[in-house]
């Protein structure tokens, strides 16, 4: 294909501004002197001292990084076992099994979280009035609904990784003594792993972006920091939530640079290697 | 490594919480308060039909901004070399980590009457060029709570669900069949129109619905840069479930309308592109 030129280039740039303008607006108002969101005061860091003093935003960021880590970490265990098990069912039953897997992520936020909404509130008022109990929803709720809504992402970064496969292989590694488990351990999971890797990040960034469902689920008590912002919204927002945007802005950045420079270690290390073992034939 | 049994406990969750949910809003959906069956539900949402048509044309039009923003910009990024598309691909995908309500939030403080844009606009004199040309005496454009802000909101919060599946669909098209296609005397126009193109549509259209689903059914957006002046379908919802209206039968209605709709449109679609595997995910 032709290299892109200089109009093509432009174009690129302005969408990416697009996409960062309002986060670049974020952090610098994030170090504003006055409480302003347009007016510039000049420099002061007041924002992220009150911010780890208020215990509402704090309670919630608490809140949020928990059930996504925790939801992304069950979601990829469950779905990963999952996805070994879909691909061994029959292609009917697969086909239909996939195609339920493919509700939540196809259905609007909305609707999954007032159905699991409605069922949560049945459930705890059944379980309620028979065990003379006054459990609401909360965390628990929450966590499982972040679940459900996971796991298909896993599903699917599984599945493609598990048809790519040898089948042999597996059959290789018992015939060579190893138990069925230890085959697994040893041969299959590091070919799935890339999958599963992907899948738990594509989890963890579901469960962080999401709102919508959180908003149904989490009952009164609890809430997301996504849920305390919509909650401000109505009266008037603090800049604190443009430093903890910030903070969350920059964590993210590292850890994805991190990430990054990892993996182009790893090719490096990866050509190396080839380049020695084809030196060697 | 055969074992179907370890797809049992998923399909027990998933039986109980993604089936068994949505068949309660199907029963709460033909449900009265009382607890009868009714169909007044569906009766009583006539009242709405205003709401339905603006949720779908607005929602419409942030789709199609999305296509003309998202598929060049997936497009060129394809033809970009391996270290810039792996950035790129990491940039669009890096906003999404930061809540989209935090970016929505930030589109206020730009838009409002004394916001960043209108301030810039002062700045370099822009108003009182205009006031001066056209006599009139305006000192701010109105931009927040209107239905062009929410549309910019929708674009900006979903561009990357156009752009990343369309960008893998291209990214996979088989170098050879461009090279084929020149070799038989295509030009660069032609390439696209009729090789390149042809090729995206499945990522195109699995783009059109991880847009225009959650653009129909969004309900914080409308909130924070309608403020609150213009219903849209999902208002309606929230309305019914944690309002001051509470009236879950109702919601349920609606959002089994809404679903409906949404599927049949999906259907339609997909009969026109021939529609591949749906979901390209990430």
């Amino acid at each position: 294909m032709k290299k892109n030129g200089f109009w093509s280039r432009l174009f690129m740039v302005l969408v990416f501004l697009f996409l960062y303008a309002p986060i670049f607006v974020l952090i610098v108002f994030s170090f504003n002197a006055t409480k302003s969101r347009s007016v510039w005061a000049g420099f002061s860091l007041q924002w992220y001292v009150k911010l780890f003093s208020d215990e509402a935003i704090m309670e919630a960021l608490r809140t949020t990084l928990l059930v996504s880590a925790a939801a992304s970490v069950v979601a990829c265990i469950a779905g990963t076992a999952a996805a070994i098990g879909i691909y061994a069912l029959k292609r009917k039953s697969r086909g239909i099994v996939l195609s339920v897997n493919n509700i939540p992520l196809t259905n609007a936020d909305i609707v999954t979280g007032v159905s699991l909404s409605l069922l949560f509130v049945l459930a705890v008022n059944a379980f309620n009035s028979t065990f003379g109990t006054r459990w609401e929803l909360g965390f628990w709720t929450l966590l499982i609904a972040h679940i459900t809504f996971d796991i298909p992402y896993v599903i699917l970064s599984v599945l493609p990784k598990l048809r790519q496969l040898d089948p042999n292989i597996y059959e290789a590694a018992q015939d060579l003594g190893a138990t069925g488990f230890t085959a697994f351990r040893k041969v299959i999971l590091p070919d799935l792993m890339p999958g599963i890797v992907n899948g738990l990040l594509i989890a963890f960034t579901m469960s962080i972006d999401d709102f919508v469902i959180s908003y149904f689920t989490a009952g009164s008590k609890v809430s997301t920091l996504a849920m305390e912002i919509y909650a401000m919204a109505r009266r008037k927002i603090s800049p604190e939530i443009n430093a903890i945007s910030t903070l969350l802005f920059a964590s993210v950045l590292i850890l994805l640079i991190l990430i990054n420079i990892r993996q182009s270690r790893q090719d490096r290390l990866a050509k190396r290697q080839k380049a020695i073992l084809a030196t060697k034939k | 490594m055969k074992n179907k049994w370890l797809s049992v406990p998923y399909i027990v969750w998933m039986a109980i919480f993604v089936v068994a949910p949505l068949i309660l809003v199907l029963i709460y959906a033909f449900t009265s308060r009382s607890g009868g069956f009714t169909v007044e539900n569906f009766t009583t949402m006539a009242q709405y039909v205003t709401v339905f048509g603006r949720s779908f044309f607005l929602a419409l039009i942030a789709t199609l901004v999305c296509i003309l923003l998202g598929y060049p910009l997936a497009y060129y990024l394809a033809r970009e070399g391996a270290g810039m598309r792996r950035m790129a691909t990491m940039l669009i995908m890096l906003p999404m980590w930061m809540n989209f309500l935090l970016r929505t939030y930030s589109w206020m403080s730009i838009l409002e009457n004394t916001g960043l844009l209108n301030t810039l606009f002062q700045k370099i004199g822009l108003f009182a060029l205009i006031n001066s040309v056209f006599g009139t005496n305006i000192e701010y454009f109105h931009m927040i709570n209107t239905q062009g802000a929410i549309v910019l909101g929708m674009v900006y919060n979903f561009l990357p669900f156009m752009v990343l599946p369309i960008y893998t669909v291209i990214d996979k098209i088989d170098y050879r069949v461009i090279e084929a296609a020149q070799d038989l005397g295509a030009n660069t126009r032609q390439v696209f129109r009729k090789v390149i193109f042809p090729l995206s549509l499945p990522g195109v259209l699995s783009g059109i619905t991880m847009v225009f689903v959650p653009a129909v059914s969004t309900f914080a957006i409308p909130r924070l840069l309608g403020g609150g002046m213009v219903t849209m379908l999902g208002d309606l919802i929230e309305a019914q479930f944690m309002g001051s209206a509470y009236n879950p039968y109702l919601g349920s209605a609606i959002s089994l309308v809404m679903m409906v709709v949404v599927l049949i449109c999906m259907a339609v679609m997909n009969r026109f592109g021939e529609g591949e595997e749906g979901a390209v995910v990430l």
